[in-house]
């Protein structure tokens, strides 16, 4: 292979392949992404009634039930709905770039997982407008309050539920089935485990996590409907049942999720932190060999979320225990970006703010994170405010920003188009402020003893409240910039190169947007590791020609 | 779960260093089969913590399982395994006609036992709601029973497409994953009669 040569601009494709059945994985990728943050939208106005009617002390916006249907919901559309689709859009877009395959090993399987998303999304929603209201029994859906059916309904709002979170799974376990398939069968010539980008090993991790827990949720969840439509009592006491079993289940595959999450979120950091501090990734080895320490401790920590529910002692200090050590390897990741970092060329851009601020909010929900592990703490503040502060840090104040920063350092590589910077910064300020306030009142509140889902409360808890309110309703307008930027900039923003950034990886040998196939016949073999920054290496072989090829292609353009 | 068959990358693969023309098939249906198991393995330790913590496991006027249906049933679905392999190596030598009987003897083990499942279930004096020893009774050898019968379809279909020309030549992912699936359905149908046939407390 001399010089690679892409085909010059192909005739622009139409934009209505978004809408398609479209096998290619970068358009499915965007088909994940937008989707998203529709649900994203919904999901947030929704926390706005959340935060609106908790301005005051008395409930005085929303009905009582009304308001239990709306955190659920804000909770179930948040995680299904947005957080697990944007993350399965960046792994469609990055994963065959960055490891130089043409697409996904099962590109129809790939566009039947996406298509399921807006059919349990529509069913989810649907749910609104059933008599009785949508599930109000929290994400979580424990019985025995998930199984009452008072009205008698066949289609019930938490059947609905329970019907959406399982196509959700089925979608997922296809897209994992996917991804693993794909690292593990289709990376470029040269690209050993150890020359694969960080993003790609925090996705391997996180779907094989996916594989092993989710079906037991599955499972669990099936018994569930069960008892809810059929009359079984897998968890009715009176029939000699075990509500906590279903808890078990729950737990399983849910705590696990929340690594689901944040593990593509410590690829992201990994990946960008080099770029814009112009350094490699400090312990390369060992951030991508941490990842799977995370799958094997995160399978065997879940009791920790049912320290009250009337479990064992020895399981209440076994997985105190592994929970605790579950920092380790988070925590080797940390010190590996601050190493990172340290006596780097820092770039702020914005990309490089949201990884920043991400890391700061990660870091303080790591801290209340050893809090909650710890049995008598977990027993104190469980079911109040404090752990909703918690688990906001870690999934708006870490993997949310995180989710910004890539579509930022990406959106160039994907769409072609540079997004704009200010308001890109002015996104940041209103996120980066408005999560710390709307989330930080909420440990204080926790510790005072003010339960979660409640939508009334004692007047002495109206400080921190109003605090939390006002971070919300910044974090809603936060996303105004965001949206302005997104649109204005697809549409006019100025035309990217295909190296904008000027970043090291296989993604970024590409023209911006890439071809179809990638780089079809044309892999390059890589001979060196990822984030050889600073370093003079080449990445691939060629490499020069191929940059040579690529700058002619965008001077003619 | 029988939409779950892979299909066929249609790409032009290329695995580290060119090492020829792999299909993913295969790969992708093994790592689903692994998340499948889980499935079972929650539905296990169910089983065990529900009958373990009991009271009255049993139902009024429930005595226990008769165990000689099942046992057959277990003789019929192990053997099956044993013909799904021999058919797997006649095909391996080029002999298809062989194979296809095998074949077939071996979706007639699977239909014998789904009949077998059914007459079983027929004579029964208790139902799903009967507690916790019907439901999970009924859950586990209903979601067992769910993979026999996809197990005999996809054979019906590698069946029929044994028959059209050129099939095999690009491989043999569809046989190969179909006699996995079916020694997995054995497994975990042995792992089934011990915890609910075997281990019966009275």
């Amino acid at each position: 292979m001399t010089s690679a040569t892409f085909p010059a601009s192909e005739p622009k494709p139409s934009w209505t392949r978004y809408f398609s059945f479209n096998t290619d994985a970068k358009v499915i990728g965007i088909q994940y992404i937008v989707l998203a943050f529709f649900y994203f939208l919904i999901g947030g106005l929704l926390a706005m009634i959340i935060r609106g009617e908790l301005i005051t002390p008395a409930a005085d916006l929303v009905d009582r039930t009304v308001y239990n249907g709306i955190y659920t919901m804000h909770g179930t559309i948040m995680l299904f709905l947005f957080i697990f689709p944007v993350l399965n859009g960046l792994n469609n877009l990055l994963i065959p770039t960055m490891i130089g395959a043409p697409d996904m090993a099962f590109p129809r399987l790939n566009a039947v997982a996406f298509w399921l998303v807006p059919i349990f999304g529509t069913l989810l929603i649907a749910s609104f407008f059933v008599p009785g209201g949508p599930a109000y029994s929290g994400w979580w859906s424990y019985p025995p309050v998930s199984i009452q059916n008072p009205l008698g309904h066949l289609v019930s709002g938490q059947g609905l539920w329970l019907t959406a979170v399982a196509l959700s799974g089925v979608s997922s376990i296809m897209g994992a089935v996917n991804f693993v398939t794909t690292i593990i069968r289709m990376r470029a010539p040269g690209m050993g485990w150890f020359r694969m980008p960080v993003f790609c090993w925090t996705a391997l991790a996180a779907q094989t996590l996916q594989l092993i827990g989710l079906p037991a949720l599955t499972g669990g969840a099936v018994m569930l409907l069960f008892d809810l439509v059929a009359g079984t009592s897998f968890y009715r006491p009176e029939g000699g049942g075990d509500p906590v079993l279903y808890q078990h289940f729950f737990w399983f595959y849910s705590h696990p999720a929340v690594y689901v999450i944040i593990l593509p979120v410590f690829g992201i950091f990994s990946e960008l932190f080099p770029v814009y501090a112009r350094k490699p990734l400090f312990g390369y080895v060992y951030v991508a060999l941490a990842s799977f320490i995370i799958v094997g401790l995160g399978l065997v920590v879940w009791v920790h979320h049912m320290f009250p529910s009337g479990v064992a002692q020895w399981m209440r200090n076994l997985f105190m225990v592994t929970t605790m050590l579950i920092s380790v390897p988070t925590g080797v990741k940390v010190f590996a970006w601050l190493g990172t970092l340290w006596r780097g060329k820092l770039r702020l851009t914005t990309p490089m703010l949201f990884c920043l601020g991400g890391l700061f909010n990660f870091v303080f929900a790591g801290i209340t994170g050893i809090m909650l592990a710890t049995v008598p703490v977990d027993i104190h503040v469980s079911n109040t405010y404090f752990v909703v502060g918690h688990f906001h840090y870690v999934i708006y104040g870490a993997a949310v920003m995180g989710v910004f920063a890539a579509i930022y350092h990406w959106f160039p590589k994907f769409i072609g188009r540079m997004p704009y910077e200010g308001l890109g910064k002015l996104h940041f300020l209103l996120t980066f402020v408005g999560a710390n306030l709307n989330f930080l009142p909420m440990h204080p509140l926790g510790l005072m003893g003010m339960p979660r889902r409640v939508s009334s409360y004692d007047p002495e808890f109206a400080f921190w409240n109003v605090l939390a309110s006002l971070g919300a309703f910044l974090l809603g307008v936060s996303i105004i910039p965001f949206l302005l930027n997104m649109v204005s900039s697809w549409v006019l923003g100025p035309r990217a190169t295909h190296n904008p950034w000027n970043a090291i990886g296989l993604e970024w040998l590409l023209p911006s947007p890439p071809a179809e196939d990638n780089f079809g016949e044309h892999v390059p073999t890589v001979i060196s590791r990822p984030y050889g920054y600073g370093l003079g290496q080449p990445l691939v072989e060629n490499q020069e020609a191929i940059e040579r090829e690529l700058n002619l292609q965008e001077a003619r353009a | 779960m029988t939409s779950t068959t892979p299909p066929s990358g249609s790409l032009a693969p290329h695995g580290e260093g060119g090492e020829g023309h792999a299909n993913h098939s295969l790969t992708g249906f093994v790592i689903f089969l692994c998340s499948e198991s889980v499935i079972f393995l929650a539905f296990f330790s169910g089983f065990a913590v529900l009958k373990t913590s009991a009271l009255n496991w049993l139902p009024a006027g429930v005595e226990g399982l008769e165990w000689r249906m099942p046992l057959i049933n277990t003789i019929v679905l192990v053997s099956s395994s044993g013909t799904i392999w021999l058919a797997e190596v006649l095909k391996a030598q080029g002999r298809l006609w062989g194979f296809r009987a095998l074949w077939l003897l071996t979706m007639a083990l699977g239909a014998y036992f789904l009949y077998g499942q059914a007459v079983e279930w027929s004579g029964l004096a208790f139902g799903f709601t009967s507690g916790t020893f019907g439901g999970t009774f009924y859950l586990l050898t209903g979601f067992h029973g769910l993979h026999v019968a996809t197990g005999v379809l996809l054979m019906a279909l590698m069946l029929v497409k044994s028959f059209l020309s050129g099939n095999y030549d690009g491989g043999e992912e569809g046989v190969q994953a179909t006699s996995l699936f079916w020694h997995f359905v054995d497994v975990i149908w042995i792992i089934l009669f011990v915890l609910i046939y075997v281990w019966q407390r009275h």
